[in-house]
């Protein structure tokens, strides 16, 4: 999230788009109810089922489930063709006025540059003309046709209110009643907050679904404002920390990245992380990138990360593709190119795409190891469950370690909500039986893998001997100690550059925050953003205080908020360029003539004048991007595609299949449904039910009282036209699998009309398994497509095709 | 009066102090005795008070334990009731439907209690010591690290890399564990590593 929940209250209008927060956050939604009873806000929510958050929406329209993006350039397309803009923010603020250059174009549903067989694209087009002074060359008036307002307008108008309706089935005076609400928020005063999830997420395009809400929020003035933003609503509670520590394969702590294997050395690394401002003034705080990694490598490695070895920059393992996600890694197991995996509280044979295709790639391991409070059916991927999980143990060489884990309640530390708090827990209970923490498990085996090339020798012990482990009992790291390495400490005297008589930190000190980590080994850190949540004032992540002034919603001493606790991400740009409130009822910060200040921490340097320095204080431009540049795979605007399986064909790029520029492997493209096809007429979406916690609860007696068996939801209408009944049995199919379940008919799903044609809905919960305590059944991943995101391969969950047919049911 | 004494003391002290000489003036002492002998004690008198977060979604709400014995005394802790935290921000002492039943998930049979090996071919875990599960699953990484791991691409470049075992993340772990998973994982040369956010 930019904001937090308890900002939501701030808000005029909240569109609900990709999620079902009233179902899968329900206490986070409270926030919406109470900006709807405390000031009169409104509910617009779009979703392909009449869902719980629909139940209380002012406004509710029907979407085909993978088209959100014709949907969201169609408003942006009303907003331009109408002036529904808050033009002072978007020249101020945004690279609208930006030139680009001339070889750019898009044409046909692809931009320039694109290579089939690569299924990528040659981006050298897709930026700025740089002028003679080194900068961005701009046209303040946007004039120019080439400036990126005037290429925007051009490349969304082809998403008229027609042609929205005719792709996502969305009727055309609902599609109208939705913008007209949503774009009386280009007002400086009135303010709409985006609230999304996996419904967003969860496409072969779901970043470019993202961005386009991110222009148009920007594009009527809303980022950085109180009640604003895009929010993230996310899906468990530390699924944010775990991505802001890094814990992906091209990823270090902090977002900085794993070097490639291009990069041969630390100055190569570095050159193409200058980041040097492409506008005068700007604060480009990337410009820090070395003090961020220095500070990472010496807490990993320590007295043995030095400036003669590059602070071990031969350590890092470089990559060889763009990254080993858990899709590439499930397909080389498939091709018997992996020997082992490790699973710590992640249960893949459910969580991940194509099912069959899982448990073949599963079973050609040598080994698998599991961590876990709960039996996973992961780890039990080789026991026979009947038609649940129909394999032959016997033909299953892969040996399986399975150890538990202790939970929650049994564990320390912190976890990073979707508002980025970083909330302290402490443990209550004595773990069951023999379970251990997960950090006396980690430290285990590194422990013991230590002393094996210590004993044995191998190859290149070297970053395994020497990785930094001075912790008290070197068997089990304790969570304020491992805190306090993420936060980082000055190992030698670190003084103020401004002012060098001014001491930042003692040596041997911990850190205030980032502000004082530095590049020449003087300093450690393990995650630069998350700096300052453990420093001499304490652990700050602890801390209880409930004070509000004002009641802002912002909570500034309520545990630690990252970056710098600064409660809303981009706060400069919720004032003018004198530095005043946008809306003065709403004010987070404001300039005095000297500095910034006011409810919140500065998301700018405090002195930094209003009118010189622009907000977007990450990005070299200073300011927000409409156009990307060559910072995506599929485009520097988001256009539309259809879902890989989709019920019927491209609209605006006839011979465009998919996203074109999604990675898609060998064997998978066969296992996709034709779009239109025949044989799987019929669109399915997978989700939560509020009873239900993806597998975990299913384990849970309450929650599996409340919701015992698996369904699939299906409408009046193709029940009718099916023989189906309310309760009746149906069999489910996919080109990849097949489940049976109940049927519920109901009225919350109705069939859309696309491009004149019918299209039924057909949606599958995902929360039943084959252990635990509620009733054995199937998920949507036993049928759901094996692709990902063309930026960062988050499975297509959402939109895929299927048949059905009723079926007697089980004899009971 | 002891000016050391704070507020919440002062009060309890006056308000037992008060009860007595209220039951002793109406003369019902014994019959209050018998009747308060026969109710059921407040089941969270005598408890611990741990604050916690719910394990499940992103909200996050603050909840707060109430356990019989105290971790932090070092006694064995059997939590007996979970509930919202009133003071927290986020929820102010509401849950959902998974939230309010967390006691069933401490408690859930199916909690692990011991490592367990299930061997190749075979259809069954056996139980086995931490000792033999850790060692054994540090010398299947160590043998194949030692069998594939790749110092050097075809270009002579170091590269470091570790790629025929991999490491998947969870997103219910505290920030912490995941900073000491991602020294253990990188240090051994990693690449095949993802979380549960990507899906």
């Amino acid at each position: 999230m930019t904001n937090s929940w308890t900002d939501i209250k701030n808000t005029d209008l909240v569109i609900i788009m990709g999620g079902n927060a009233a179902e899968a956050h329900p206490c986070g939604f409270k926030w919406v109810t109470e900006a709807k009873a405390n000031r009169g806000a409104k509910l617009i929510v779009v979703d392909p089922r009449f869902t719980r958050s629909a139940s209380v929406a002012d406004l509710y329209a029907p979407i085909r489930q993978g088209t959100d993006i014709a949907f969201l350039l169609g408003m942006i397309n009303y907003c331009i063709q109408n002036d529904k803009v808050q033009w002072d923010y978007v020249k101020a603020f945004t690279n609208a006025s930006y030139i680009v250059k001339d070889g750019f174009a898009y044409k046909d549903g692809l931009f320039t540059g694109y290579d089939e067989a690569k299924r990528d694209y040659d981006k050298s087009t897709w930026d700025y003309v740089i002028g003679p002074d080194g900068y961005a060359v701009v046209d303040d008036t946007l004039a120019n046709p080439r400036c990126v307002w005037n290429l925007l307008k051009e490349h969304v108008s082809v998403y008229t209110p027609e042609m929205v309706e005719r792709i996502c089935g969305t009727p055309k005076d609902k599609f109208l009643k939705v913008v007209e609400m949503v774009s009386e928020c280009s007002s400086p005063t009135k303010v709409m907050t985006s609230m999304y999830a996996l419904g967003w997420t969860q496409h072969s395009k779901g970043s470019q679904n993202i961005r386009a809400m991110a222009m148009l929020q920007l594009i009527l003035g809303n980022i950085g404002m109180r009640g604003g933003g895009m929010n993230a609503l996310r899906g468990h509670s530390n699924i944010q920390g775990l991505t802001d520590v890094g814990l992906m394969s091209n990823l270090l702590p902090g977002y900085l990245t794993i070097p490639n294997e291009k990069e041969v050395d630390f100055e190569t690394y570095m050159s193409t992380r200058g980041f040097k401002p492409l506008r005068p003034n700007q604060m480009s705080y990337w410009q820090n990138y070395r003090k961020f990694f220095v500070s990472f490598q010496k807490a990993m490695w320590g007295t043995a990360a030095t400036p003669q070895n590059d602070f071990a920059y031969d350590w890092l393992p470089k990559l060889d593709v763009s990254g080993y996600d858990i899709l590439r890694a499930l397909e080389l197991m498939g091709q018997g190119k992996m020997t082992g995996y490790l699973c710590q509280g992640f249960n893949p044979l459910l969580a991940a795409p194509n099912r069959k295709k899982v448990t073949d790639s599963l079973s050609k391991l040598k080994f698998l190891v599991t961590m876990d409070p709960l039996d996973t059916e992961t780890s039990r991927f080789w026991e026979n469950h009947g038609e649940f999980n129909d394999v032959d143990s016997s033909q299953i060489q892969t040996e399986v370690i399975q150890l538990p884990a202790t939970c929650f309640a049994e564990d320390e530390g912190s976890l990073t909500n979707s508002s980025r708090w970083l909330q302290w827990h402490w443990p209550g209970g004595t773990p069951p039986g023999e379970a251990k923490t997960d950090n006396w498990i980690m430290a285990q085996i590194h422990v013991r893998l230590k002393e094996l090339y210590r004993k044995e020798g191998g190859k290149f012990p070297d970053p395994i001997v020497n990785l930094d482990w001075a912790y008290a009992d070197p068997n089990e790291p304790t969570a304020e100690e491992l805190a306090k390495e993420i936060n980082g400490k000055a190992l030698t005297t670190v003084y103020d550059t401004a002012d060098p008589t001014k001491v930042l930190a003692e040596a041997g000190k911990l850190l205030p925050g980032f502000a004082a980590l530095r590049d020449d080994g003087s300093t450690t850190c393990g995650c630069w953003i998350y700096s300052g949540c453990f420093n001499e004032k304490g652990n700050n992540m602890a801390r209880r205080d409930t004070s509000d002034p004002d009641e802002t919603g912002a909570y500034s001493k309520w545990t630690f908020s990252w970056p710098a606790n600064r409660r809303i991400l981009y706060n400069r740009a919720s004032a003018d360029l004198n530095g005043k409130p946008w809306d003065p009822s709403r004010k987070i910060i404001e300039w005095d003539g000297t500095k910034w200040s006011g409810y919140d921490v500065p998301d700018i340097v405090p002195t930094a004048k209003p009118g010189e320095v622009g907000p977007f204080i990450m990005n070299p431009e200073g300011v927000s991007r409409l156009f990307t540049r060559g910072m995506m795979r599929d485009g520097p605007f988001p256009a539309h595609y259809e879902p890989f399986e989709s019920p019927l064909g491209n609209l605006v790029a006839p011979n465009v299949r998919g996203n074109p520029a999604a990675r898609v492997f060998k064997g998978d493209f066969e296992q996709f449904a034709e779009p239109a096809s025949e044989e799987f007429p019929y669109a399915a979406t997978s989700y939560r039910l509020t009873e239900h916690f993806h597998y975990w609860t299913k384990h849970v007696h309450t929650n599996a009282v409340l919701q015992p068996e698996f369904f699939v939801e299906i409408s009046e209408e193709l029940a009718a036209e099916k023989g189906i009944t309310k309760g009746g049995w149906v069999h489910v199919w996919s080109k990849r699998g097949s489940v049976e379940a109940k049927a519920v008919v109901t009225k919350r799903i109705k069939p859309l009309i696309c491009d004149g044609k019918p299209v039924h809905v057909i949606g599958i919960p995902l929360h039943w398994g084959f252990t635990g305590v509620a009733r054995k059944g199937f998920g949507p991943n036993s049928l759901t497509p094996f692709v990902g995101d063309a930026n960062i391969e988050t499975p297509e969950y959402k939109a895929f095709l299927v048949n059905i047919e009723p079926i007697a049911g089980p004899v009971a | 009066m002891n000016m050391e004494l704070s507020r919440r003391q002062f009060l309890g002290a006056v308000g037992a102090g008060a009860a007595a000489t209220a039951l002793g003036s109406l003369g019902f002492g014994e019959i209050e005795a018998a009747h308060a002998e026969a109710i059921r004690a407040f089941k969270l008198v005598g408890t611990t008070e741990t604050r916690n977060t719910c394990p499940y979604c992103s909200v996050a709400c603050g909840v707060i334990m109430y356990s019989k014995g105290d971790r932090t005394k070092g006694e064995q802790a059997d939590i007996i009731h979970i509930e919202g935290d009133t003071d927290h921000p986020t929820n102010r002492g509401t849950l959902c439907p998974k939230g309010a039943a967390l006691l069933d998930f401490v408690k859930s049979e199916t909690r692990l209690k011991y490592p367990m090996i299930r061997k190749p071919g075979s259809d069954k875990f056996e139980r086995v010591s931490w000792d033999e599960a850790l060692d054994r699953i540090v010398r299947l990484m160590k043998d194949d690290r030692d069998a594939n791991f790749v110092e050097r691409n075809e270009a002579g470049v170091p590269v470091n890399r570790w790629i025929t075992t991999g490491f998947l993340a969870a997103s219910a772990t505290t920030n912490e564990t995941a900073w000491e998973t991602y020294k253990v994982v990188r240090s051994a040369g990693m690449l095949v590593f993802d979380n549960q956010a990507r899906v």
